[in-house]
């Protein structure tokens, strides 16, 4: 809105042009290792973990990846994921309740629903920029819990959808470790379409749009129409996310609709370094166990705990935990540039 | 026709609350470029301070609604000092984050003392009963709480008009730089804009305390509607924003009405407004359009 504020470097949110750049630009075995690590992380997790933990961490993974994808690549921040979020769980909850789909259509069904709400949300959102775009986006997502809660007859109101089967071809994935190897390769398809739509051409035209989306216009680019369409990308990929969720808790409530959820996702990128993409994936890992691990030490203020957690995060830690991490390599580096010279 | 009039003046006294929030955001926003996700946790802590006030000291409505606002007040430039402050220069998404925060710890501070449970909070005495206007009888303390908040939104409007600071306040609004530039000092100006929105939620929350369910939730849901309803009137436009919170209680009470067997769409009926006005005038009825972005 004003000049001034943008001027500010490093005001924006987003990674001041170096986030996703820096880790692009290291070298290749570093991307490999980085990129084995993580895998290796996501196979080993449900021994680590409760397995339930770990299934949520990849829920919202996804999540946290769809909220970055539009924050940090767009530079549009929605404050209403938990609309694609909680859509997805209901859908794909009544989609394995009355038609018995197997579990992985039952979740592409929900991000698929999840998809289409975005496009009349989107369509409307993207008209404003800015915090506007937030409010906008809170509004909607609020009308959507509404519905939910009026509609009784199909999402269950108050008591929600109950004993969500989770089948796929008789495999017996009651148990959640056994499940999580099941939902593993579809959250890993997703953050891997995450990653190929930022760093395909249409993403480069997004972070265009999000640096200057004047120039973008002049440019000739439908500047709405990109927005929209990584909208709608970002709400399919929520939509995995909030499908899995219901598979993997079996029980859709109302809470996947709510508020709280649309700005947990928020504040989860803030906390892994918004525009980093896997930074989300780390923030959401910690959110999830911090969480889990306060409700199971009978801790009943985790409202308190988080909330304190976000307003530091924001007032000392905007950088986020990747964004931070490739701060600290590239001093070194830089230091060690020096002194070789 | 007894019945129409009825659920009109039942629908003013809910658009006041939507009012007096909006107006509220609409200072802080024209003055910081703050959205306060907290204002609603600001309201809540009103009525529940009204409620604490007088079971726990035994101190009447009438105190408390001088008490509360200017407590909040106190509270809210403190908060603007020590944390909206340093994020000022920075996207005004930053500040949007961490009042929301502020929202996740004020309500669990409240809730872990006071539970989920709604708290009855006594209609003052010399407030109850009702008044014969003529039609109908209207509950006194209702149309206690229309003229009070009116009263409140017309004095603001004249000390926006009429007095130095309202100037400062509205030309900072509308052109920061371009005020600076003439030597005035915006920044003095901008802690005690903050306090003051945060006084008025919190008077909001004291008049709600004896009509509306008094609990550590009670601000949480309402504030997503208050920012439906500025979204509609133009943040930017003070007068946008009043306009807009009489007219959403208004459509609302009728709605709940006329739309009674279509439950979910008088539910949904203000973020349809939201929607149509996003299609017809994107910068809100009474705003301008944004400097292209």
């Amino acid at each position: 809105m004003t000049t001034a504020v943008e001027s500010e470097p490093g005001a924006k949110p987003g990674p001041a042009r170096s986030g996703l750049v820096a880790v692009s630009r290291a070298p290749w075995w570093v991307r490999y290792a980085l990129l084995v690590a993580g895998l290796a992380v996501a196979l080993w997790l449900p021994n680590g973990l409760y397995p339930a933990v770990a299934v949520d961490i990849l829920c919202w993974a996804l999540l946290a990846v769809s909220v970055d994808l539009l924050l940090g690549f767009t530079g549009l921040m929605s404050f209403g994921h938990a609309a694609f979020w909680g859509t997805s769980a209901y859908l794909a909850g009544i989609a394995a309740i009355k038609a018995g789909l197997p579990f992985p259509v039952a979740v592409l069904t929900g991000a698929l629903g999840a998809a289409v709400i975005a496009l009349p949300i989107g369509y409307l959102a993207v008209k404003r920029t800015g915090i506007y775009f937030a409010m906008v986006t809170l509004a909607f997502a609020q009308m959507i819990y509404y519905v939910a809660n009026k509609w009784g007859s199909v999402t269950g109101g108050e008591n929600g959808l109950q004993a969500v089967p989770r089948e796929l071809g008789g495999l017996d994935l009651s148990d959640e470790y056994y499940f999580y190897y099941a939902a593993l390769p579809i959250a890993l398809l997703g953050l891997w379409a995450a990653w190929r739509i930022v760093n395909s051409p249409f993403g480069r035209v997004l972070v265009g749009i999000r640096d200057n989306p004047a120039r973008a216009r002049a440019l000739g680019y439908p500047v709405h129409r990109y927005k929209l369409t990584a909208f709608v990308l970002s709400a399919f990929l929520a939509g995995l996310g909030g499908g899995l969720f219901a598979m993997g808790h079996q029980f859709v409530s109302l809470d996947v609709l709510h508020w709280t959820t649309s700005g947990k996702a928020v504040i989860v990128v803030v906390l892994g370094g918004i525009g980093t993409l896997w930074g989300g994936v780390l923030g959401a890992a910690l959110l999830v166990r911090l969480e889990d691990w306060l409700s199971f030490s009978g801790f009943e203020q985790i409202g308190l705990v988080t909330g304190t957690i976000f307003v530091l995060a924001v007032l000392l830690f905007r950088r986020g935990i990747w964004g931070t991490a490739v701060d600290l390599v590239r001093r070194w580096q830089a230091r060690r540039g020096r002194t070789e010279d | 026709m007894t019945g129409f009039l009825q659920h009109t003046f039942d629908g003013l006294v809910n658009g006041a609350f939507y009012a007096l929030l909006a107006l509220g955001l609409a200072v802080i926003f024209g003055m910081l470029r703050v959205v306060n996700f907290a204002h609603g946790a600001f309201y809540m802590l009103g009525a529940m301070g009204a409620y604490v006030l007088l079971a726990e000291f035994g101190v009447p409505f009438w105190w408390a609604l001088v008490i509360m606002p200017v407590v909040l007040g106190v509270l809210g430039m403190a908060l603007e000092r020590a944390f909206v402050h340093r994020l000022a220069r920075l996207d005004p998404l930053y500040n949007f984050l961490l009042t929301f925060g502020l929202v996740l710890i004020l309500q669990d501070l409240v809730k872990s003392r006071y539970g989920v449970q709604s708290i009855p909070y006594a209609t003052p005495e010399s407030l109850g009963g009702s008044v014969d206007l003529g039609i109908f009888d209207f509950p006194t303390y209702r149309v206690f709480v229309l003229g009070f908040a009116v009263a409140i939104c017309v004095a603001v409007w004249w000390a926006l008009t009429h007095s130095r600071v309202g100037m400062v306040v509205r030309a900072a609004t509308e052109r920061p730089e371009l005020t600076r530039a003439f030597g005035i000092n915006v920044g003095r100006w901008v802690t005690p804009v903050f306090g003051f929105g945060i006084a008025l939620a919190g008077l909001a929350g004291v008049l709600a305390a004896p009509m509306r369910a008094v609990n550590p939730l009670m601000g949480a849901d309402l504030i997503i509607v208050v920012f439906a309803v500025v979204v509609i009137g133009g943040l930017g436009s003070i007068f946008g924003s009043v306009a807009a919170g009489f007219g959403i209680g208004l459509i609302q009470a009728w709605g709940v009405v006329y739309l009674a067997d279509w439950p979910i769409l008088s539910q949904t009926l203000v973020f349809i407004v939201m929607a149509a006005v996003l299609l017809w005038r994107p910068a809100g009825l009474f705003g301008r359009e944004e400097a292209p972005a």
